[in-house]
Formats: C-alpha cells, structure tokens, sequence
C-alpha cells in the first residue's frame, strides 16, 4: 500500500463522501488513489472555492469538509478558503501535495511553504515526512477538526511520501494526544451559579451564535428558551435558531443587526452568550453595553471567554452539553414584563421594516427588501439559504424569513464569493434540500467560474444574483463616509448574465418590476433545471 | 490603560517542527509583547522546556495564557510566580578598557560574581549570570565604560521546591508528580 493509498483509506474509515479539489502532478497519486474508491471526487474550478464548498457540505452534513489539491499555486489559492472556514470555526481537512520531501525548502518548481503560510488560521498543520505516520495523523487531524473549537487542519504531504509504501496498515480507533484534551462538560459550580442568577433575573436574555450549530445545540437552545420563558436574539452565525416568527425571537445584534435586537441585549440585566465570540460585529462596545449585567459566556474554547469582555460567569463547555445541563434544573424564571416591552419594540420594528419593504425603488429596480421577504417566504421550510458578503448579506439578514432551515454566510472573514460554492457543498450534503445562494453582482463574479462545476456534477443549487453594477456596501460607504467618491466600486454593465448562463447552458430569470416578484419567485422556485435569477436594484439602495 | 506586569510563563511542548514558529508567531500577530523567550531540551528528548517572559495588562497576560495553551503542541504551561521560582538569566559583555581601566572592570566584575572569559589588548569579555535586575543593575554600573556587545540569553527558570515539578512517563506524557498542597501523587 502506497502513501496515497492509505490516505484513500483513512478517508474511507472516515466515511468521508467527497473530495473538493483540483489535481496537480504533487497531489495526483492521491487522486489516483480515490479514482476507483467509493468517495467522489469534485472537480472545482479554482482551489479557494473548494474550501468553500468543504465548508458548505460540513455545515449541513455536521461531518468534515474534505479538500485536496497540489502544492505552489494550488495550496496558495486554498489559503482565503481557509482562513473563511477558520473564522466561523467549520471543520475542514485540507490535504495539499508537496514536493518532493528531498527538495523541500530549495525553492523547486511549484514549492511553497504552505504549512508555514496558514500558521494562523488553521487549528493544526502537519507535514507528512513518513508514510508510516498517515494513519495516525489522519486520525488526529479528523479528531482535531471535529471536536473543541472546530476548525480547518492542514496536511502537506509530499509526493515522494505519496508514492512510497507502508510496511502495514491499520487505522487508529482512537487517538492518543496527551496534548489536546477540550473541555466538553461545563463545570457543574458554574451551571448552578447560571441558574440560580437566572432564577433572580428580572431581563434576562440569550444570544446565540455560530458555536449552536457547531455543537447541533439549536433545538436545545429552544427548548431551554421555551422552558422558561427567556427571549432569544442571535449574531448573524446564530441566524436560524429559532425561527424568525417564534414568540421568544428578538432579531438579530450588531452594528448590522436589529434595532429590536440590540435595544433587547441593551436592557437586558443578565445575558447568556451561547457559542457566540462577542464579537466587534455584534458587540462593538462591550465595555459599555455589559455595564451593571450579568454576563454568562458559554464557549467551548476558554480564550474566547474574557477575550473582548470580561464575563460575570465563564462557562467553558460544549453547548449543547452545557444546555442539556440547564435543561434538568427546574427554576422559575420572571421576565414577562421584559417580554411584552420586548413585543412592544418588535411590533415597532416589523412595521418599520413592512415600511421599507413597501418603498418603490427607481423604474427597473426591485426593492430589494420586498425581494428576500418574499423568496425566504417561498421557499421550502427547510430550506437553505446562502449568502453571500456585502449588501445582499446584510438585505438577506433583515429580511429573509428562516423557519426550520439553515442559514449560511461567511460571518467572521466576510469572503466575497463564498455563497456560490457553499451552496453547492450544501446541496451535495443533502441533495434533497431546497438550495439558493444570494449574491451581489461583485461577489458572483469571483465565484462564476463553479457555474461549470455546478453543471458538470448535475449540482441543482440555484443562484440569485441582486444586480446594481457596483459593489454596494463599499458604495454605500463611500456614500456615507467619503463624500460620494465612488473610486474603484463601479463594475459596469458586463458580463450580460443571459449570455452567461446560455454559456452554460442554464435558465436565465430576471426580475426587475415589484410586481412580479411572487411570480417570478415562484418560476425560480419551481424550475427543475439548474437555474439563475437576476435581480435589479438600484446602484443607490442601502443596506 | 491597565497597569503593565511582567509574567514568566514555562511551557512544556512536544518537540515537533514548527513548534518555535508556532508559538512567536502567536505573539506577533496578536501584538503581544515578548521579552524573552528561551528552550531546551528536557531530560525526555521529545519534549521542550520553554521560559517566555512577557507583559501587558492582566487581561492580555490572561489571553497569552489561554492562547498558548489553546496550541496543540504545549503539553503544559503555567506560570513560574516570582516567589515561588528561581530565574537565571546568562549575558556576555564586551567592554573596551584601556591598560589603566582594566582593573576597575575587574573589580566590579568580582564584585557581581561575575567572570572574565575573554582579554584581549583593548577589551574584556564578561560573563554574568543572575536575575534580570541583576544583569541590568551591571551594565547600569559599566556605563562609565565603551560596552562594544551585549549577548543576553533571556531568561530560564524553575518552580522552587516539589510542587512545580512534572514527571514525563514513557509515553511522553506529562503528569504532575505532586498535587496543589504538595502531596506526592505517584
């Protein structure tokens, strides 16, 4: 058995279905290895992209994205896509072929030190010198991704070790790493402290993040806001825990978030943050907002906590183990006059957003607003929903409609171009779901080439492309801050997507009336072929 | 601005490729200040001793903290409490002195124990060992003199007693041989 072999076969143990990737003469006996074994390989159009689809299939499979691709160049293009996949803490194995381990650091052809290029946002790197070594360090990275604080591990393996043979084979049961222990159960002390400030609180409230879904916590994150009656906002990696009509939701935080959202985390006397970073983004001035609160930070890695403030209660823990905890007390909670002023500012909010949905946008413009609510109302229950980075984004936060299904974006690094590809590794890990990415112009160009991979693997995702020739956000805040300079964010009128999607042998829809919206949505929807929906709005709409 | 403090921490890592670069990188690019950092081997030849000193504010050397030990190669890390440990610190200066200078470096070499390992017509070469305040208060004391190099080796250090000390078992893992109080566990 080769080195590239038992690779094949570690992924095989790993019951592992797919491999996103492009090949090269460093990683090609890997590929080799797969070409007649039970995991298909995917062929993505540039390497950034494969992470990003890795990334897709791991958060609707809740099992690791797997990407492999050559070494120089190719491990250099995969770098964004994991820094994207580190920031939300998605668990990835990246395997990238090498040169060969004798030549290693003489600057060959198609070297690049990739191990030492994504020190900073990978959990772990290995660089495979043995072939003897592939079992155990597949175990461990497969460990270290999935558990703890997830995250993307780096495996460099150089062809010679691709090529040469193990004595023997056998794949670990279980790793041995004296070093690497997460915490998993919250400390009991801790829960009690938890509960018995809560049972005290007269405001209290939960902010979800991206860690609920990580530890598959959703469904127990509501069932311990239903249980005692808490209200629940999230930051935009929680966006779908509960869903966006349940009685205890409160919206979204942040500088992009709710108003409801944030006056609630604003008069809230006790905030429990679950899985959540407190973050810039969603709680730009920590100091000032936890003043006189009690703040409980559950986080399954402890530099997190105390990391951007400084909490009341740390609780280092897996969530949904720490939750489950919570769920066997049996407190009282009061909050029911915060509820209802809560309600008050929701009923404020929803008619202030009804209101921006209901503004006419210049002739040949749809408002965008208008457009999410109605396609996140059409679309399946389940469904999942992809957005891109930009204004569609932040559009797509405010307005779309999530009841039992998923909501994906690239929170932490903001990658432009993440929707297209995610959305296919979604749809590949659950083919039967309802699929949509939601782009802007700009973010759809640095991704279209995987309009090829969508057509070559029979991928249904479908695409909506919001059109308004200019990279929005940035021109809203050139708008905003600059004194309309709009340097540098006109995109023009090009490329025409009906020609495009005609490249690619695809349906084309395009919406550019209010009017249509509920009909053209509802032909979007309702196409079995692969399909694309441009969208016009105005240059000057802000998000 | 929180008041700064000066922590030395001691990390026991898994002697892997890559560790070093792992741990300075951490501090560069989270803009933490490192005074000194030093390794070596431990008597396993699988595991690295380093002593890191570093300062900042109590929540930055909070962070320094859970960030190194969040690294996957550190076995252990903790910190080495001023009145629990014992720090040393080698520097080697080279001072010029003239015929009539020598015997005053001289004298205030012996004066902090210190070493004479090189002469040369025109220079000396010392070597010092001691805790940092000890080191800057000799060179403090050479000011009157040319000090054409300084070479410190940054600080090295140990827990006082039993309590700190770690017993690596065949495996190559660490295991405290003493618990909080002080009680022998194996």
């Amino acid at each position: 058995m080769t080195g590239a072999e038992a690779i094949a076969k570690c992924l095989l143990n790993e019951k592992v279905e797919y491999v996103f990737g492009y090949p090269g003469v460093a990683i090609a006996p890997l590929f080799d290895s797969l070409y007649d074994k039970k995991i298909h390989s995917v062929l993505i159009r540039q390497e950034q992209n494969a992470a990003h689809a890795a990334s897709g299939y791991a958060r609707i499979s809740g099992r690791p994205g797997v990407v492999a691709v050559t070494s120089g160049p190719g491990a250099e293009n995969l770098i964004t896509g994991i820094a994207t996949a580190f920031a939300d803490s998605i668990p990835l194995i990246c395997i990238t072929g090498q040169v060969d381990s004798t030549l290693m650091g003489s600057d060959v052809f198609q070297e690049a030190d990739i191990s030492g290029a994504c020190e900073s946002f990978v959990k772990y790197s290995y660089i495979v010198r043995d072939a003897q070594d592939i079992p155990r360090i597949m175990k461990e990275a497969f460990t270290i991704a999935t558990t703890g604080r997830k995250g993307p591990v780096l495996i460099d393996v150089p062809v010679d070790v691709q090529h040469a043979k193990l004595s023997h084979f056998s794949y670990p049961e279980e790793v041995k790493m004296r070093t690497y222990k997460p915490t998993v159960e919250g400390h009991a002390v801790q829960i009690k402290k938890v509960i018995s400030e809560l049972s005290k609180a007269k405001r209290p409230i939960l902010c979800a993040g991206g860690g609920t879904f990580l530890s598959d916590a959703a469904p127990l994150v509501r069932a311990f806001a239903e249980k005692y009656n808490i209200p629940v906002v999230c930051t935009m990696m929680g966006l779908g825990v509960l869903p966006t009509d349940h009685p205890l939701f409160f919206g979204m935080v942040g500088n992009n978030g709710d108003a409801c959202g944030n006056r609630a985390m604003n008069e809230a006397d006790m905030i429990i943050m679950i899985g959540a970073r407190v973050a810039d983004r969603s709680i730009s001035q920590p100091d000032l907002i936890l003043k006189d609160k009690i703040l409980v930070h559950i986080d399954v890695d402890p530099a997190e906590i105390g990391k951007n403030a400084g909490p009341t209660i740390p609780l280092v823990g897996d969530v949904a183990h720490v939750l489950r905890a919570f769920l066997k007390e049996d407190i009282r909670v009061s909050c029911d006059d915060f509820i209802s002023q809560l309600c008050a500012y929701r009923k404020q909010w929803k008619e202030q957003k009804e209101e921006a949905r209901g503004k006419k946008n210049p002739d040949g413009c749809v408002n965008p607003a208008a457009f999410i609510h109605a396609l996140s109302e059409a679309m399946d229950e389940n469904a999942v929903y992809v957005a891109d980075v930009g204004q569609n984004q932040l559009w797509s936060c405010t307005n779309s409609v999530i009841r039992e299904g998923r909501f994906l974006t690239s929170g932490g690094m903001g990658t432009m171009g993440y929707a297209l590809p995610a959305a296919m590794g979604a749809q590949l890990a659950d083919p039967d779901r309802q699929v949509i990415a939601v782009c802007g112009d700009g973010g759809f160009q640095m991704s279209m080439m995987e309009l090829a991979t969508m057509r070559q693997y029979k991928i249904p995702a479908k695409i909506v492309v919001l059109r308004n020739n200019t990279l929005g956000l940035v021109r809203q805040y050139q708008h905003l801050h600059l004194h309309d300079r709009f340097a540098v964010t006109d995109l023009g009128v090009y490329p025409k997507l009906e020609y495009l999607t005609g490249a690619y042998d695809m349906e084309y829809i395009r919406l550019t009336d209010n009017a249509d919206i509920q009909d053209t949505v509802r032909r979007f929807l309702g196409s079995g072929n692969s399909v694309l929906m441009e969208v016009n709005v105005s240059k000057d709409a802000l998000a | 601005m929180e008041e700064m403090h000066r922590k030395v921490f001691q990390l026991l890592v898994d002697n892997t490729s890559g560790v070093l670069s792992r741990i300075s990188g951490l501090f560069s690019r989270r803009g933490y200040n490192i005074e000194s950092i030093t390794a070596g081997t431990t008597a396993n030849p699988l595991i690295t001793r380093i002593t890191i000193v570093a300062s900042g504010d109590d929540d930055i050397l909070d962070q320094i903290e859970k960030q190194l030990r969040k690294l996957i190669d550190v076995r252990d890390i903790h910190e080495l409490r001023p009145e629990e440990s014992v720090y040393r610190e080698l520097a080697m200066i080279k001072v010029a002195c003239t015929d009539a200078q020598r015997q005053g470096v001289i004298a205030l070499a012996n004066i902090f124990r210190a070493g004479i390992i090189d002469v040369a017509p025109e220079s000396l070469m010392i070597e010092v060992t001691g805790g940092q305040e000890k080191i800057e208060a000799f060179v403090r004391l050479l000011d009157g003199y040319e000090i054409l190099e300084i070479a410190r080796t940054g600080v090295a250090g140990l827990g006082r007693g039993v309590k700190n000390v770690l017993d690596i078992d065949e495996n190559g893992a660490v295991r405290p041989m003493y618990d909080r109080d002080g009680k022998r566990i194996h």
